[in-house]
């Protein structure tokens, strides 16, 4: 019988909250709510690679191979089925980061961030040199259908946002037994010492190479659900100032819990839509001083408010 | 023929550049480890402080013109020293002791501080400042005409280059420098003022970040965003030629200088891999780059 | 210190999402009629395009909550109700726009969106606009896609002109003057907008004068602003033309770095969107330059009782002239006033969306630019012709004019409805009618 740990309980509490709130909230906010949990994936997947001391400045590479894969699924294979497609998207990007992590993980600190940069760069310039795909002004997603059910408006809206938060549940759990388990501690020890964990017998490359193609799988289901949702997809999506905003997240959040970054990326999002309203001109200076604050009062990240509570109180 | 020595003197403007703007880059990574993503914030902030000055003394009318070079150089020393100061002593001196990936983030929000700031101080209309660059007049060779300008700056670069190789090689300074960079621990251990070092290091690289603007400024249209589209080009120079090396952000630009000049004379479809293209190679082959160094690995 | 940090943090976020929460309740219907202006306030198109254009909107919109408008606009306000605009940054990508899009549309609950410049925004946002049956007007973005894709538009106009008619009017505008015209050289930025004009106008140049050779192609990055290695390449290749799409600074830049390298000493060049920068150049740009300015807009706008109150007016306010995005802005406010006052509404009272994209499908209004026929697209593109004109400059008054200007019908330089520009191009503008 499968037990669950307090986290668990709560995840799962959190998924059925979400799941019911999103029948009573408002539609532009359970719209936000979806972008922002699909965003988490892709920023769960660089807070899996920054737990063992990676930064990856190019996450869009993979966020953009899931989009484009429900895209070009749609336009070009026929294919409409929502499963099908964050499938294709996944196969995709596990396949490419299956050849490329085999260089990346011989590369540590600013080298992975910077070559894992260039690479998504690459793509970014393979879709712009592609006037077929649209070039820079991308190309809008056929409608998707869930198992033969086609649904229209608000209805669609609606369904991708139960999707969304089903899968960002069941992938938080599984995160959550991967990060408590040997495997996951032993992520910790190689942002510490890699050679000791050689000397231990395990070889932080094959680790690091797991988590890079997991980071790869989780960022394109962030990138189709991004796509099913907003039914458009750009090249923008693999620039560098996307994959930015993933580290960004990450930071806010913190990579000591697997709800951090959902909570962060929600907080982001609404900070950004207020600081857009309240300061069209002036926007990114907020969120400059907004991470600015994080990393000096809480240089663990916004989890770290919740955890020092917990603390405090046993 | 004609080609081909277009695509030497080319390369060779385009490197020059490329050199002043990633040289204040490595020049703070090498000593200070701080991988400054707000580079191209303070190209920016040169690019416009040299714009608005020298458009106000055009504007003015009498002034002799070539004045002006004067005050586009004043402009960027006073904006780089200012706002080298200011960063320096006002955030990242308390952070020193900080990861070096999470300096990369805080340069990051600086870099969204300052595009903003910038927009603010000087508006969002771009600053056209011409005179400098038409001013010099322009040479034929063959018929190719090139501006004096554009020549000109490869000697500036070259001198940019030397001075620091000098400073860092020749002088005491430089060896009390050298020695932080290779062991900072010692070095404070030994008794060197490694909190000055670091402060008048910083100054030294926004300074000539800002130096790189203001000279490009007379050339360009100067307008918001030139900050951001510099930064990725500066990282690649310098990540191709070994972060924190002089003679590697030399090599790094002249590399991707004279490949992009091949890439746009004979394959101008490839232009936009060029740099990453060299980068992803160069790396793949040579993981710290040409002129990096290699690591030991501490246990 | 630590201490009091642990709290203040907790109780900004609390803050913040309270904010979130209570924000709504704010953008309760007022009475007023809400637009939505969304247009670029940060990164490189704010400078030349965005901020005009925001400028003309807050010019026109004063005026217009005020009664100042010439006739037939001077009905206060829209239909007689005071406009409140709210106004986004368009910076940031397609996916951010459609998340502030429906923000828009249902949190500010606004009567109509106006704007977009990104030809990728105006596709992304096309079937969101549809889904929430929002009238939206895009003044600016000029993709030929937009409606090809989007066949059965019912809420969604475009005001401005398509990017194909730039071109075609550009290939016209160099035939028809007589130039030497064996070889073309091309530089574009290299995205969407660049391949687009470039693959139009080498198309209509080829329809026009068959047999003109490509002497090169070159396509250096969306703000690069440092052309050097390109002109080298395009001197090289000795066009008689050369043809660019550039925009904003990266226009400027190449006109001055080129300017300085004789590059337009011995052969004409026609820059689609010149006209931005008419007044910048101040004589660095060599006369006989071709400018152009996406249709009868800022210096090519002919006189009339509108245009001539909106230069007026924005030369008062912002001690410039207005531009051409400054006018398509205008011209998109204008004809969004006219469909809501054409549907016969009540004067004072916000006649429903469904009544007022019934009333904008296929309508003539006047505006800035002369009368403007919502003609093509079945009812939902304005139909309108282009001008291009040689760049002079006046070095004793410091001036600039056009000069040779000529103006194109827009039944001369428009595809009718049913094929897409591509294939009325190929097939040699089949019923173009030109004077």
């Amino acid at each position: 019988m499968l037990r669950l740990d307090k986290t668990e309980t709560w995840l799962l509490a959190a998924t059925v909250i979400l799941l019911t709130a999103g029948f009573l909230l408002p539609s532009w906010l359970t719209f936000i709510l979806t972008l922002a949990f699909a965003k988490a994936l892709v920023v769960q997947g660089v807070v899996i690679q920054m737990r063992a001391g990676l930064v990856s400045f190019g996450q869009g590479l993979f966020f953009c191979i899931g989009g484009y894969a429900v895209g070009m699924g749609g336009a070009f294979l026929d294919v409409h089925d929502v499963f099908a497609l964050i499938g294709l998207g996944v196969a995709v990007a596990v396949g490419v980061a299956a050849i490329i992590g085999l260089l990346m993980t011989r590369y540590r600190d600013i080298f992975f961030a910077m070559l894992s940069l260039a690479l998504s760069m690459i793509l970014f310039g393979v879709i712009v040199k592609n006037p077929t795909l649209g070039s820079t002004d991308g190309f809008n997603v056929h409608a998707p259908t869930l198992l033969g059910w086609a649904p229209q408006g608000q209805e669609q809206k609606l369904a991708i946002f139960v999707l969304t938060v089903l899968i960002a549940g069941g992938l938080a759990l599984a995160l959550n037994r991967y990060m408590k388990s040997g495997l996951g501690g032993v992520n910790e020890a190689i942002k510490e010492n890699e050679i000791r964990v050689e000397f231990l017998g395990l070889s932080p490359r094959w680790i690091l190479y797991a988590n890079y193609l997991f980071a790869a799988g989780i960022s394109a289901v962030g990138g189709a659900l991004t796509a099913l949702a907003t039914g458009h997809v750009d090249p923008e999506m693999a620039f560098w100032t996307t994959s930015g905003e993933f580290v960004f997240i990450a930071l806010l959040g913190g990579t000591t819990h697997v709800a951090a970054p959902f909570v962060a990326a929600v907080l982001f999002a609404l900070v950004r839509t207020y600081a857009l309203e309240l300061a069209p001109h002036s926007w990114q200076m907020i969120l400059g001083f907004v991470l600015l604050a994080i990393i000096i009062f809480l240089p663990k990240g916004l989890w770290s408010l919740v955890a020092g509570k917990r603390r405090a109180a046993a | 023929m004609t080609t081909l020595y277009a695509i030497l003197i080319d390369g060779m403007i385009y490197a020059s550049w490329l050199f002043l703007v990633a040289a204040g880059l490595t020049v703070i990574y090498g000593v200070m480890r701080i991988l400054n993503m707000a580079h191209g914030s303070f190209y920016s902030i040169g690019a416009y402080s040299g714009a608005s000055l020298v458009g106000w003394y055009f504007a003015g009318g009498d002034g002799a013109p070539y004045w002006s070079y004067l005050l586009l150089l004043g402009a960027a020393l006073a904006a780089g020293l200012f706002i080298g100061l200011l960063v320096e002593q006002g955030l990242l001196q308390f952070m020193y002791k900080r990861d070096e990936i999470l300096m990369v983030i805080i340069t990051y929000a600086l870099l969204l501080i300052l595009e903003d700031a910038t927009k603010l101080i000087f508006g969002v209309d771009p600053y056209f400042t011409y005179q400098p660059y038409s001013l010099l007049g322009r040479s034929s060779f063959g018929e190719l005409t090139f501006a004096n300008y554009d020549l000109a700056l490869i000697a500036v670069s070259v001198l940019i280059g030397a001075a620091c190789w000098l400073v860092l090689n020749r002088t005491n300074r430089g060896k009390v420098l050298r020695a932080v960079i290779q062991d900072r621990e010692i070095a404070v251990a030994m008794g060197v003022n490694v909190k000055l070092m670091f402060a008048a290091t910083f100054v030294v690289g926004t300074t000539l970040g800002a130096l790189a603007g203001a000279l490009t400024a007379p050339a360009i249209s100067v307008s918001p965003g030139i900050g951001v589209e510099v930064i990725v080009l500066a990282f690649a120079v310098v990540v191709v030629g070994g972060l924190g090396s002089i003679e590697g952000a030399i090599v790094g630009a002249l590399l991707v200088g004279l490949t992009r000049s091949v890439a746009v004379h004979l394959a101008p479809q490839i232009e936009l891999f060029v740099i990453y293209g060299v980068m992803s190679l160069v790396l793949a082959v040579r993981p710290q780059g040409l002129f990096g160094r290699n690591l030991a690995r501490k246990i | 210190m630590r201490r009091t940090t642990s709290r203040i943090v907790p109780t900004a976020v609390a803050l913040a999402a309270s904010l979130a929460f209570a924000a709504p309740a704010l953008a309760a219907d007022n009475g007023k009629f809400r637009i939505g202006v969304v247009t670029f306030l940060s990164g490189g198109a704010a400078g030349p395009f965005g901020v005009p254009s925001l400028n003309g909107a807050k010019v026109l919109v004063d005026a217009l909550n005020e009664g100042k408008l010439p006739a037939p606009y001077n009905l206060k306000g829209i239909n007689g109700v005071e406009i409140e605009t709210v106004i986004v940054d368009e910076n940031g990508g397609a996916t951010k726009q459609v998340e502030e899009f429906r923000n828009l549309a249902e949190r500010h609950k606004v009567d109509a969106v106006i704007g977009y410049i990104s030809s990728g925004d105006c596709l992304a946002i096309a079937p969101v606009a549809e889904e929430l049956k929002m009238p939206t007007v895009f003044f600016d973005c000029g993709t030929s896609r937009l409606f090809e894709e989007n066949k059965a538009p019912t809420y969604v106009f475009r005001t401005g002109l398509d990017a194909a008619i730039d071109n075609i009017g550009a290939a016209r505008y160099l035939v028809d003057s007589g130039r030497k015209l064996d070889s073309v050289a091309s530089i574009q930025q290299n995205y969407a907008w660049g391949h687009d004009s470039w693959a139009d106008f080498s198309a209509a140049i080829q329809q026009l004068k068959p047999g003109v050779k490509v002497a090169t192609e070159q396509l250096p990055k969306l703000f690069q602003g440092q052309y050097g290695a390109e002109i080298s390449a395009i001197s090289v290749s000795r066009p008689d033309v050369i043809h660019s799409s550039f925009w904003g600074g990266d226009m400027e830049a190449l006109v001055l770095q080129g300017a300085a390298r004789g590059l337009f000493d011995k052969r004409a060049a026609v820059l689609t969107c010149g006209e931005s920068a008419l007044d910048r150049f101040k004589g660095q740009a060599p006369n006989g330059l071709i400018l152009g300015a996406r249709g009868p807009f800022g210096a090519f706008a002919p006189q009339n009782p509108l245009s001539d109150w909106f230069r007026t007016a924005y030369r008062g306010k912002n001690e410039i002239e207005p531009t051409y995005p400054a006018f398509k802005m205008a011209q998109a406010i204008l004809g969004l006033k006219a469909a809501v006052e054409k549907t016969g509404a009540k004067p004072g009272t916000i006649p429903a969306k469904e009544a007022v994209a019934k009333s904008f499908k296929g309508l003539n209004f006047e505006s800035v630019s002369g009368t403007v026929q919502m003609a093509r697209a079945g009812g939902h593109q304005a139909l309108q012709g282009i001008a291009y004109g040689e760049y002079s400059f006046d070095a004793k008054s410091g001036k600039a004019t056009l000069a040779n200007v000529r103006h194109y019908s827009g039944e001369c330089v428009t595809p009718p409805d049913g094929t897409t520009a591509a294939a009325w191009i190929k097939a040699g503008f089949p019923g173009a009618q030109c004077k």
